[in-house]
């Protein structure tokens, strides 16, 4: 399998901000890949980097098996791109816009195009700057998923749909992935948007991949966490290796343990002597906000607990 | 919460947001006309000196282009020379501050944030107004001050004032009322500033004939405030009823219409974009042919007005001695009028800039809203779409020019008997400004790629060559400062005889400069916000 994007080690700053600190990110043709991080975190960069705006400070960046910065034109007739924040012509209808940047990148499919608006429900008479945050989000979908290039780069798609439509933008999104060779990589802040539509996933944070993978993958990454009534003292649990944030009160004890650790640490309890056991499930959304978390040890910390 | 919650908190940060810009403007507004007296005081220290001299300094010709002088002192002087340059420029800050607050918060949608909060519906509107008021205010009081101190009589001073601060006030209350009517702060500043140049215009006319003319026009209204020559304190009335209508319009507009929309209701467009939709030039061509359309028309009404003036400049001649052997060295009648043909065109060409100044900053506005992102997505490079716009800024310009000639070799023209040979030569009049123009094309574009942050400075360089033109030599700036300004250099068609040279040096620093900002916009980051 070859790779669409590979960029290693990717440096960019603006003055003092770091906003992309050695960045590796790799997205395998034909896959759909998830690109999470919080707010600042350099998602945005990344793809702008990828369409040649930006330039790299250090770094190698390989886009189609060309460089962004030097093969633009040639590049750019081969992906379309959704911008993170949908700035329209005041003047120009919604209809205009779509045909204007299908043009500009070599052509659009016409029955593609009345098949889009149709889905998406977007009126195309109206001008620029009469439509609704997510309805300037619809054209510039439309404009880039009504033609036909080998690499969509979607920034933040779906921010300002409504559930509805957000629906449909999953479902035009897997039947984009039947098609051989159409690769995705979709800049997202919803897990669960994610979570439905995306093969692999990377997770960023200050500008560095925090973890990549797929999504099966990552959830072995993830922490059950675990409230047990224990008949001794639980001595040597803080030792053990994955347990995180141990709290002991009147013989509870409450902490997070790292899934592959699991099986050590309930041998352990189990010589204390369980009463009572509660454990909730691992799920990605912990994982994603211990990532999301910003406080000075955030990375380590669970949410709830860090409350 | 009522409909004015809010304002002062807009007021401050309109304030906070435009300390440095309305500094610029009040400072600069308030020692020009302080600087022009202590001048004239220097040049002419006796009334003898200055008696000699006032025929040549009060011409006709300049009586077209600043009005009537009312007494002939330091202080008459002063008044005359610079009220017409004051009165526009104040009239500027105030429209582009009004519109500032008003329509382009809304179009970023900052306004919006702010107005779910606690913001009354005409807080903003009422914030915009109180500010460029302050601003017009604290202008008149410095302006009056610095004249006085200058040793100018005082009523006078006052009444030169209140005349700029009346001035800026009417234009941020007619700013006020179109930024309500239209649904851009493009529309709205395109609008305001036809209604400025069609009141000069008037005024031009009025004042070289049919006087009544100027009463209709507030640029007249100033100057006919008299200061030093005996001031008529009444027209401030004028001033003010009028300020008063245009602002009541103002805010029952802003009472009827949504925020973000214009009072007139969005009409549904094509569903498909043209055939021909479908190159970065075609873009262009749609986001600047309305306003090419409307310079077009406004400077054909320049050159029509202006050579019809021109024909009328002759007779204007007074019994002054002093302006007869003027008149005879410049090679009788007909030398004088081509000088004032001359003065025309070269500030037409000034006036042609500033649409040249605005086409090539339309790229930096595409930058800065993001609306570049997406299509330099596409496989429109960067210097293709710079030159979309570009060809606008230099051929757009052109065009202009053109019509400004022939509108005003047909008028003069028709007038002297001689349509076919006033066209050509006026032509070439207002075309001989083209390469000046594009120097500013060429600091645009320089700016764009090299510091884009800095893009208006375009802006302050224009308004630095009218002032160094109109004011340079009173102020005996040295040489090199003068020649500066693209527009010194220009052959002062048609009464001087046509040099290659000059055009060809300006074209060259045009285009080096163009050379410049592509190189850099080639090599820096995209967009830059
Ligand atoms: N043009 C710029 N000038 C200065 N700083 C910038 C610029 N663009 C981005 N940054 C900074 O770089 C960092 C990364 O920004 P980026 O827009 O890539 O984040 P993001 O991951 O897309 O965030 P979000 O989820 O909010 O869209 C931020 O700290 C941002 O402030
Ligand atoms: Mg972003």
């Amino acid at each position: 399998m070859t790779e669409a994007i590979h960029t290693a080690a990717l440096v960019k700053t603006f003055g003092p901000t770091r906003a992309l600190d050695g960045l590796d990110l790799a997205v395998q043709t034909g896959e759909v890949h998830g690109f999470l991080g919080p707010n600042g975190a350099g998602k945005s960069t990344t793809l702008r980097i990828l369409l040649g705006l930006l330039r790299a400070d250090s770094g190698a960046v390989r886009l189609l098996g060309g460089d962004p910065w030097r093969d633009t034109a040639a590049l750019h007739r081969r992906l379309a791109y959704v911008p993170g924040d949908v700035t329209l012509w005041p003047g120009l209808t919604g209809g205009e816009v779509i045909d204007l940047l299908g043009r500009l990148r070599g052509g659009l499919d016409t029955r593609r195009r009345a098949e889009l608006l149709e889905r998406f429900d977007l009126d195309p008479s109206k001008k620029g700057r009469s439509y609704s945050k997510g309805n300037r989000q619809k054209v510039a979908l439309i404009a880039a998923l009504a033609s036909d290039v080998e690499l969509l780069l979607l920034d933040e798609p779906t921010s300002g749909l409504d559930p509805l439509m957000e629906e449909v933008f999953r479902q035009v999104i897997r039947e984009e992935q039947q098609r051989d060779g159409r690769t995705v990589l979709l800049s997202s802040h919803i897990l669960a948007e994610v979570e439905a539509l995306c093969d692999r996933v990377t997770i960023i944070r200050e500008g560095r991949a925090v973890e990549t993978g797929t999504l099966a993958g990552l959830r072995h990454l993830t922490r059950t966490s675990i409230q047990a009534d224990l008949a001794g003292p639980a001595t040597g649990l803080a030792a053990l290796p994955g347990v995180h944030d141990l709290r002991t009160h009147n013989g509870t004890v409450r902490f997070d343990v790292d899934t592959a650790a699991l099986d050590a640490v309930l041998r352990q309890l189990t010589t204390a002597g369980v009463r009572s056991l509660t454990s909730q499930p691992p799920t990605l959304e912990e994982l994603f906000l211990r990532h999301y978390d910003r406080s000075p040890n955030g990375a380590g910390r669970r949410p709830e607990v860090a409350r | 919460m009522n409909a004015l919650t809010g304002t002062r908190t807009l007021a401050r940060l309109a304030l906070r947001l435009d300390r440095v810009r309305l500094t610029a403007w009040i400072l600069g507004l308030s020692v020009m006309p302080m600087g022009t007296a202590a001048n004239y005081f220097q040049l002419y220290p006796t009334e003898q000196e200055l008696r000699a001299v006032s025929g040549v300094l009060t011409n006709p010709s300049l009586v077209a282009l600043s009005g009537p002088l009312f007494d002939l002192s330091i202080g008459g002087l002063t008044a005359w020379k610079i009220g017409v340059t004051e009165f526009i420029l104040v009239a500027l800050m105030s429209m582009l501050t009004v519109v500032r607050h008003t329509r382009t918060e809304e179009e970023t949608g900052r306004l919006e944030l702010l107005g779910a909060t606690v913001i009354g519906r005409y807080a903003p509107l009422t914030a915009a107004l109180l500010v460029t008021t302050l601003a017009n205010v604290t202008i008149g009081v410095l302006a009056a001050l610095g004249l006085t101190a200058t040793g100018l009589p005082a009523a006078g001073s006052v009444a030169f004032g209140l005349a700029t601060a009346l001035v800026g006030t009417l234009f941020a209350a007619v700013a006020a009322a179109a930024a309500q009517v239209t649904g851009s702060a493009r529309a709205a500043t395109g609008i305001t500033g036809a209604v400025l140049g069609g009141t000069y215009l008037l005024r031009a006319v009025g004042d070289t004939g049919p006087t009544w003319l100027t009463w209709l026009s507030p640029i007249g209204w100033g100057l006919h405030v008299r200061p030093y020559g005996g001031e008529r304190w009444w027209v401030a009335a004028l001033f003010l009823v009028t300020a008063a209508a245009f602002t009541t319009a103002g805010y029952a507009l802003a009472g009827r219409r949504d925020v973000g929309a214009g009072l007139l209701a969005e009409r549904p467009g094509p569903v498909a974009a043209a055939p021909g939709l479908r190159s970065s030039f075609a873009l262009a061509w749609r986001l600047h042919r309305g306003l090419l359309l409307g310079w077009t028309l406004g400077l054909a009404a320049t050159g029509a007005v202006m050579g019809g003036a021109a024909a009328g400049i002759a007779d204007l001649t007074s019994p002054n001695q002093q302006l007869s052997d003027v008149l005879a060295r410049m090679g009788g009648r007909a030398g004088f009028t081509d000088a004032f043909l001359g003065a025309i065109f070269g500030i037409t060409g000034m006036v042609a800039a500033a649409y040249t100044v605005q086409a090539t900053l339309r790229l930096r506005h595409e930058e800065s809203s993001g609306r570049v992102e997406a299509l330099l997505a596409t496989r429109v490079g960067r210097v293709r779409w710079a030159a979309g716009h570009l060809v606008f800024a230099l051929l757009g310009t052109a065009l202009l020019l053109t019509v400004a000639g022939v509108a005003g070799g047909i008028a003069y023209g028709a007038q002297i008997g001689d349509v076919g040979g006033q066209v050509g030569r006026l032509l070439g009049a207002a075309l001989v400004q083209l390469p000046a123009t594009w120097v500013l094309a060429g600091l645009g574009t320089a700016l764009l790629g090299l510091a884009p942050r800095l893009s208006s400075l375009a802006w302050a360089a224009l308004i630095a060559c009218v002032l160094i033109t109109e004011l340079g030599a009173l102020f005996g700036l040295s040489q090199w400062l003068l020649d500066v300004t693209p527009f010194a250099h220009v052959p002062k068609l048609p009464g001087a005889a046509f040099t290659v040279t000059p055009v060809l040096w300006l074209t060259a620093v045009a285009v080096a400069l163009g050379a410049a900002g592509l190189a850099g916009l080639r090599r820096r980051d995209m967009p830059v916000t």
